[in-house]
């Protein structure tokens, strides 16, 4: 079985994240790079399938700027086959209809049984690449899912929604995309760690894909203004005189929180 | 120009360890310590990283790395939490080396592969009651005999501070024994000690009960009592009567590794004092803004930095084949003292709460101690150097 993990490189949580104001994109430099916590744990599942059943090739799919060797190596250092590395200066900015084409570009282009993905992504919180991919690769979909288990042709798992459980299965190939709840990645191991360096590594361009970014016939998000998040407002301090309980629900009405 | 630059390989072993490190040995360390506990989790994820496999061959299970790598990586976690780079430290460089240094293609298919998963542990028995620095002291006795037809070492004795010997994985305990004299020309006695491989399940072979120590609280250390221990003749580990020299020379790799290991606990303790002076308020500003705690946290970082080009260099030089005793004696003294030093005065820094066991740096103060004593006190390394300087 052939997985393809879409792994996508994020500004660390943990860090500050911006905005750049000129192009109104995440400001790439104000914080650390690292993988998607959701991708870690989209790669393994696809690695642990893979401990437990021979003859299961893991490529990891990217679509991120030049920058992106290093998590790329780290994921094929945790036990990737090989990686394919979707890098264009026409993708800066790229909105999601765009992202999918690409992506589902590139799959089709290696070749597969299962993608695994995140359901939504740290920064750009989207959450519509995965069905939008099924779409576009013309495979079912299994998105969001809080459990999975994959067989020899099929995918099945549960979905946790609003009103109780889902429990969905699709045939291969399919799109699946997990949530948090699935575990966190292993540590890559140091043979991991020197075997990344040789392990096989494809940086595609958009014209190796035959997709034009500004195809005027396509649909495409854009971005018409952009402005810096207003500070924060010093709140309201209600002490206790007795009154306390009418002076708060006299906030809320104001306020239209009531 | 020697270079101290990381390789891309070693930078990012070193930082992947320290992800681990901070992410998954950080949050039970104060447990593991209050509890006096062996933080098997821990442990056997680190198996599953391959760390007890690091310097080992792919054949014998390891993970084709080298001496150094092992160093970063007990750098990365004896920043914080000395006890599983202690555990880790002495699985390696005490428990699996010595079978895999001196022990033949037999010995090395049935233990290496096992200790190297990191499944099992192997511990180091040189010390004895009355015999610590002066480890040529020892009374532990081993004597072959035919037992049922077969010949066997019996092996009659007692071990002190053994690291690792009594967990619920260890499964092997090298020791040092005299199996022989010879007398010298001047009609003096010379003892002859060899290593011996001793299964933990064998008959006589006892770990006592666990030290009540200052620190180390999560590394496991026992007294160990052998007691009409047999074992196959095969057992014997390197040649008859080499034991001694063979440990020595284990001891002196293993002060790089210690040396690595107490970087990384002086390192921690600059890393810990650098946030607190930054959050921690008095008189109005940051205490950091004051300069009698900001040369202090200068002086650790100039102390945790000249530590690690001394370890660095001792590797260097022992994986070019190069001698590195008298190098590795450094690395362990400067290494020891910044140890214990930084915890000094990151203790001072974090006032009151240094005092206070579940702080970071206050387990670095209780543990840093036996930086400067075990694997060689300061005084054997500088009876060491002093030695190299023909003195
Ligand atoms: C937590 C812990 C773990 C340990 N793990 C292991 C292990 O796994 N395996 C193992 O074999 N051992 C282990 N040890 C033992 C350790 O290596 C010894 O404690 C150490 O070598 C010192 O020996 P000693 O305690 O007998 O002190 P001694 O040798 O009795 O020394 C007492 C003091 O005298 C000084 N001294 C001795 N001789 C001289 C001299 N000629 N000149 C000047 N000063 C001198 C010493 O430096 C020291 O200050 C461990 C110890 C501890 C506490």
């Amino acid at each position: 079985m052939k997985i393809i993990v879409l792994v996508k490189e994020v500004p660390d949580t943990y860090g500050d994240r911006k905005l750049n104001l000129e192009t109104g994109l995440a400001d790439r430099e104000a914080s650390e790079a690292v993988i998607d916590e959701i991708s870690e744990r989209s790669l393994e599942l696809a690695l642990s399938f893979a401990d437990a059943n021979a003859g299961t090739e893991v490529a990891v799919l990217t679509l991120a700027s030049e920058g992106a060797t290093a998590t790329i190596r780290k994921a094929l250092a945790m036990g990737a086959g090989s990686a394919i590395h979707v890098s264009d200066e026409a993708l800066r900015g790229a909105d999601l209809g765009l992202t999918a084409e690409t992506l589902a570009a590139a799959i089709r282009r290696v070749g597969f049984d299962l993608v695994i993905t995140g359901n939504v992504s740290t920064d750009g919180s989207g959450g519509m690449i995965p069905a939008m991919l099924a779409e576009l690769l013309d495979v079912p979909h299994a998105t969001g899912l809080s459990s999975v288990t994959i067989s020899d042709g099929a995918v099945s798992g549960s979905r946790p929604v609003e009103s109780g459980v889902q429990q969905v299965s699709a045939n291969l190939p399919a799109v699946l995309s997990i949530t948090e709840a699935l575990p966190g990645a292993r540590f890559p191991n140091f043979k991991g760690i020197m075997a990344a360096k040789k392990r096989p590594l494809e940086v595609l361009s958009l014209s190796d894909l035959g997709i034009t970014a500004d195809n005027p016939e396509a649909a495409r998000s854009i971005m018409l203004t952009v402005a810096e998040k207003p500070p924060r407002a010093a709140g309201v301090k209600i002490i206790d005189e007795g009154d306390a309980g009418d002076r708060l629900a006299d906030f809320l009405v104001e306020n239209r929180l009531a | 120009m020697p270079d101290f630059e990381l390789s891309e390989d070693y930078q990012n072993l070193s930082d992947t360890v320290r992800e681990f490190a901070d992410q998954v040995v950080a949050p039970v360390s104060a447990k593991h310590d209050e509890e006096h506990s062996f933080p098997y989790g821990v442990v056997s994820q680190m198996a599953d990283m391959g760390l007890f496999g690091l310097p080992f061959p792919e054949e014998f299970g390891g993970m084709g790395g080298d001496y150094f790598a092992l160093a970063l990586a007990l750098e990365q976690l004896g920043r914080v939490d000395q006890s599983v780079a202690i555990t880790l430290e002495a699985g390696v460089s005490l428990g699996a080396m010595p079978v895999y240094r001196f022990g033949n293609e037999e010995q090395k298919r049935e233990w290496l592969p096992l200790l190297a998963s990191g499944k099992a542990l192997g511990g180091f028995g040189l010390t004895e009651p009355e015999a610590g620095s002066d480890a040529g002291g020892t009374k532990t006795r081993a004597r072959l005999e035919t037992v049922d037809g077969e010949k066997m070492w019996i092996i009659d004795g007692n071990k002190e501070f053994i690291t690792n010997s009594g967990t619920d994985i260890t499964k092997l305990v090298t020791v040092t024994a005299v199996t022989g004299t010879s007398e010298r020309p001047d009609g003096s006695v010379k003892k002859e000690i060899s290593t011996i491989l001793v299964p933990t399940n064998t008959p006589g072979f006892t770990a006592e009960k666990a030290y009540n120590k200052v620190g180390w609280n999560a590394s496991d250390t026992h007294p160990l009592t052998l007691k009409d221990v047999r074992v196959p003749e095969a057992n014997l580990l390197g040649q008859q009567g080499r034991g001694f020299a063979n440990f020595l020379s284990i001891l002196d790799e293993g002060r790089i590794a210690i040396a690595a290991l107490a970087v990384g606990a002086a390192q921690g303790c600059v890393d810990e004092s650098l946030k607190y002076a930054h959050e921690r308020f008095a008189f109005g500003q940051a205490i950091g803004k004051y300069q009698a705690i900001s040369f202090k946290i200068a002086r650790m970082q100039a102390r945790a930095h000249t530590a690690r080009l001394a370890y660095y260099d001792a590797a260097a030089r022992m994986l070019a084949g190069k001698p590195f005793k008298t190098q590795a004696a450094i690395a362990k003294m400067v290494g020891g003292e910044a140890a214990m030093d930084n915890a000094r005065d990151a203790t001072q820094i974090f006032g009151g709460y240094g005092f206070i066991n579940e702080f970071t740096v206050s387990r670095h103060y209780r543990d840093s101690k036996i930086l400067e004593v075990g694997e060689g006190t300061t005084e054997v390394q500088l009876m060491v150097i002093a030695r190299d300087l023909g003195l």
